[in-house]
């Protein structure tokens, strides 16, 4: 039999290289952050022109407006933000972290995903706070008892979207509902995300006040990803969809879609934040997630979210909420 | 041929070591001692388990039964050090992809030897062996024998206690051959290197080793001078690979003068006594054998057997010829191409076989 | 298509004006997918080596494993580890979830069959008895394997392209384990991803052009090293005859 083989020491070096690279990969994260700071760096178009707002209004830093349950200046930690794509892919985001990170001194990492997978992803305490838009999943997340202080924060809202010649005639309704069943009347294609996104969950909401079934039909097609794919989709297949306002509005110059429905109280997108139960999940940062929910409801910031778009499109793509009743349904 | 030795010391020793592969015994060697300053010849069939004995030796292989000891001490626990103090050249040469000179200086490296005393060690061995100017040449671009003197050269830069040449000039032509063999030769007699050599070129073996070992079936069957070795087998297996082609099972009939007359088949044999036994088996090389004609009565006393029979097979190999003569069993001749021609036989021939008394092996039975 | 040239413009754009953080990115990018790539190249050096020299009971499906995860789908390794690190998995404690270290680790996990396989080959490859000879030589476990880890060096050095490509390809995984975050794990392929779903196309054409420069400028390098390794190994002989000074005989003999 052979002697001698090379294994131990191999496997002794390999793993100090490993834990060496890795102790000083944490670097990779918060030294190689660069400071956003909105005038220096806009991350996308968007970006810009709600900063040029914020600035002409005559102030850098926001001052800071005392609020129930105030915290500490200057704190650091992470928090997971767990939000949606769609929130994410409108730019407002963009706009509103580096804000928050510099102002509080976290940093917050975003993971923005479908609605139904954030909310599961904060039940499972893999989150710190929400911002989500998909009511009924949200208040069985709080009915379970794995969300707290889930708050109102803003709303936009959702329009139909389809080819310029609109087969199924979608202009003549007014309702959200009657315009699905006009779609599935004419066999009109239609993209749907599939993916159990707050937009998901409000589609199928209005299929079932229309009464229809649109599963397996021929016309009905799921993208099974994030808003701007599925608009790419419908656009290039002439078919129609469901999306938020800001997505198209962000969108709407590479896609060949108009809005044929808008206006159906139905059809609100509401956004709350929610903090993760620090009860249920030990490991939550509670007090970075209270902050950014207490931060992002505040009066200034919800002023910043009402004028982020404006510029860029003749109007905002999100209406601040905070403090106001809960809207119904 | 060398002269001799009685080495005052054993440098390599074995015992008991015992190499088995699944159900097969490949190594069975009870003991075997290599003396310091002495050049043991390994010859053998092929598969007969040499390269395995010279692996175990070289402690490149760990025996599951059985110990190596170097200087009588054993060498557990302490391979690296003592494989640090010998070298081992195979049949190909092994160079690493890298130029000669360096293929050289690897060694020494490894031995922690000096960067100057590496490269005055490794050019002067190259120069030894005739390949300096090739210092430079990357070892993909050598001849088979260019690399084997590289490879050679590598092994005695390393001045090894112990140096294991396994078949090194398997591989190489004739000429090539020739040369080296000399030029090894010359410096394994100046170096007086413990050496065990393996090969299964008996003259190779014959000149380069003190003592010649001839291993079958993983066992050692005999050792010995090589003119024992070769000239005297200890039993017919043996007989057969060292060359005796002529084996009859004869029977003693009468003893005295240092003389035995042994009667095999319907002849009788003279052949000079070599100990008490009543049987025995008739052994002779065909270089021993020589043929006359039948009426062909030229007295040479000194060939004392003459035996009648006719000519089975005639081999004509290369300068020579192979006669296979039925006396009522094999008797095989080698002569020269031209006596055979003289001669004029073919198969049917009736001829004689001769040869003298002491050209007799006898194996007791 | 004029997609194509306006990526192009785009990607020269972006380069000049550091839009959408590209060096930053970019960076990044180099530093995850290099550092994965370093780690991998020690486990599958090593791994290599005991598969090719050592004889173990379940040798043949190490090998199959190895070729296995050479064809891993990158998503299902992120996937797994993603699993692990979240707060809620079992290594939720050491807090790597949405990291660069948790990219690191994804990529290396994907690069590290990639290196394995190759090293693996190339080791069995050479001649079976030249390791007996290196150890002849008086060579230790390490001094043997580092020997002969130079004899395989032309099919190493296309292992480690090999294994960085498929990091720095990569994804999938990245953007599961690291989150895609701006400024702290956003690296150019999940970038791309990103101009993509917001239908910023030329943006995403250029983001995928720079990152095909990279790595093409990465291979060049590699290639640059491989073939001064063989100009090395086979001069000819005019040359190294000047080198030496002597008239090479065809046939050398004292």
């Amino acid at each position: 039999m052979p002697m001698v083989h090379p294994r131990w020491p191999l496997a002794a070096i390999a793993s100090v290289s490993i834990f060496a690279a890795l102790a000083c990969g944490g670097d990779g994260d918060d030294g190689s952050k660069t400071p956003t700071v909105p005038t220096v760096n806009p991350t996308t178009q968007l970006t810009q022109s709600a900063i040029n707002t914020q600035e002409s209004e005559g102030g850098e830093t926001p001052t800071r407006v005392p609020s129930p349950g105030a915290l500490p200046t200057k704190a650091s930690g992470d928090i997971i933000l767990a939000t949606t794509t769609s929130t994410q892919d409108s730019g407002l985001l963009d706009v509103l972290i580096p804000m928050f990170e510099d102002e509080t001194g976290y940093t917050v990492k975003t993971v923005a995903v479908g609605s139904g997978a954030a909310i599961e992803q904060g039940a499972r305490g893999d989150a710190d706070v929400l911002l989500v838009h998909s009511p009924a999943a949200e208040q069985e997340m709080v009915g379970e008892g794995n969300g707290i202080e889930r708050t109102l924060v803003m709303h936009n809202d959702f329009v139909i979207v389809g080819p310029e010649s609109d087969p199924a005639a979608v202009r003549d309704e007014e309702r959200g509902d009657d315009a699905l069943s006009a779609i599935a009347a004419a066999q009109a294609r239609f993209i749907s995300r599939g993916d159990d996104s707050g937009t998901h969950a409000l589609e199928k909401k209005l299929w079932i006040a229309a009464a229809v079934d649109p599963a397996g039909q021929g016309w009905y097609e799921e993208s099974g990803q994030g808003m701007g794919p599925t608009l790419q989709i419908a656009s290039q297949k002439a078919a129609y969809t469901i999306s938020d306002r800001a997505t198209y509005l962000a969108q709407r110059e590479n896609l060949e879609l108009e809005i044929v429905l808008e206006g159906d109280p139905a059809l609100l997108n509401v956004y709350h934040v929610i903090v993760v139960n620090p009860d249920v999940h030990t490991n939550v940062n509670a007090t970075g997630a209270r902050a950014f929910a207490v931060w992002i409801t505040r009066a200034d910031i919800q002023q910043i979210i009402g004028e982020f778009g404006v510029e860029e499109f003749g109007e905002p793509l999100f209406f601040p909420d905070a403090g106001k009743p809960e809207p119904a349904g | 041929m060398v002269q001799p030795l009685t080495p005052a010391s054993t440098k390599l020793s074995v015992r008991g070591l015992v190499v088995r592969r699944g159900p097969r015994t490949i190594l069975d060697v009870p003991e075997l001692a290599v003396g310091s300053g002495e050049v043991l010849a390994i010859v053998g069939p092929n598969g007969a388990g040499k390269t395995t004995l010279v692996l175990q030796m070289a402690l490149l292989e760990r025996p599951e039964v059985g110990a190596v000891f170097f200087e009588d001490q054993t060498v557990r626990g302490r391979e690296l050090t003592l494989r640090r103090r010998m070298a081992v050249v195979f049949q190909e040469p092994l160079l690493l992809d890298r130029p000669a000179l360096a293929n050289v200086e690897a060694g020494l490296r490894l031995r922690g030897v000096g960067r100057k005393e590496r490269r005055e060690r490794a050019l002067r061995w190259l120069g030894r062996f005739g390949v300096e100017q090739l210092a430079r040449r990357s070892s993909r671009t050598l001849s088979g024998g260019e690399a084997q003197r590289v490879s050679l050269a590598r092994a005695f830069a390393l001045e090894p206690e112990v140096l294991f040449l396994d078949e090194p000039f398997s591989a190489l032509d004739t000429p090539t051959r020739a040369a080296i063999i000399d030029d090894l030769a010359a410096v394994l007699a100046e170096t007086q290197t413990t050496t065990v050599l393996v090969t299964h070129d008996h003259d190779e073996a014959a000149r380069l080793g003190h003592r010649v070992a001839v291993m079958i079936g993983g066992r050692i069957r005999q050792i010995g001078q090589p003119s024992d070795v070769f000239g005297a087998p200890a039993d017919e297996h043996v007989a057969a690979f060292v060359g005796v082609e002529t084996m009859a099972p004869a029977k003693v009939i009468s003893r005295g003068g240092g003389l035995v007359v042994l009667r095999a088949g319907s002849h009788d044999i003279e052949a000079v006594d070599a100990g008490v036994f009543q049987r025995a088996l008739v052994c002779l090389r065909p270089e021993e054998v020589g043929i006359a004609a039948p009426g062909d009565h030229e007295a040479d006393s000194s060939v004392r057997n003459r035996l009648q029979g006719r000519v089975a097979r005639v081999l004509r190999t290369g300068a020579d010829a192979r006669v296979e003569i039925d006396c009522g069993f094999p008797v095989i001749a080698r002569i020269t191409r031209r006596s055979l021609d003289e001669l004029g036989i073919e198969p049917g021939s009736p001829v004689v076989a001769t040869f003298k008394a002491t050209a007799v092996h006898l194996i007791p039975r | 298509m004029e997609l194509i040239w306006e990526g192009l413009r785009e990607a020269i754009d972006l380069l000049v004006h550091n839009k959408h953080d590209v060096y930053e990115i970019a960076r990044r990018s180099i530093y995850v997918s290099g550092t994965a790539t370093l780690i991998a190249l020690v486990l599958g050096v090593g791994l290599g080596a005991v598969i090719a020299f050592k004889r173990f009971p379940g040798r043949m499906f190490a090998l199959a494993l190895v070729n296995t995860g050479m064809g891993l789908p990158p998503v299902v390794v992120g996937l797994v580890i993603a699993i692990l690190l979240w707060r809620s998995g079992p290594l939720g404690q050491l807090n790597w979830i949405y990291s660069t270290k948790a990219m690191i680790i994804a990529q290396a996990v994907i690069a590290t069959p990639v290196i394995t396989g190759f090293t693996a080959a190339s080791l069995a490859a050479l001649h079976p008895r030249l390791r007996l000879q290196v150890y002849a030589l008086g060579a230790s476990r390490l001094q043997m394997l580092w020997l002969l880890l130079q004899e395989v060096r032309l099919p190493l050095l296309a292992a480690i392209m090999a294994g960085f490509g498929a990091a720095i390809s990569e994804v999938g995984a990245s953007v599961m384990v690291g989150g895609n975050i701006p400024g702290q794990t956003r690296v150019l392929t999940g970038a791309v991803l990103l101009e993509q779903s917001k239908g910023n196309f030329g943006a995403a054409l250029a983001l995928g052009i720079i990152l095909l420069a990279m790595m093409i400028a990465v291979n060049l390098l590699f290639t640059w090293i491989q073939l001064g390794i063989r100009r090395d190994a086979a001069l000819p002989m005019e040359t190294q005859a000047a080198d030496a000074g002597t008239l090479v005989q065809p046939w050398s003999n004292r």
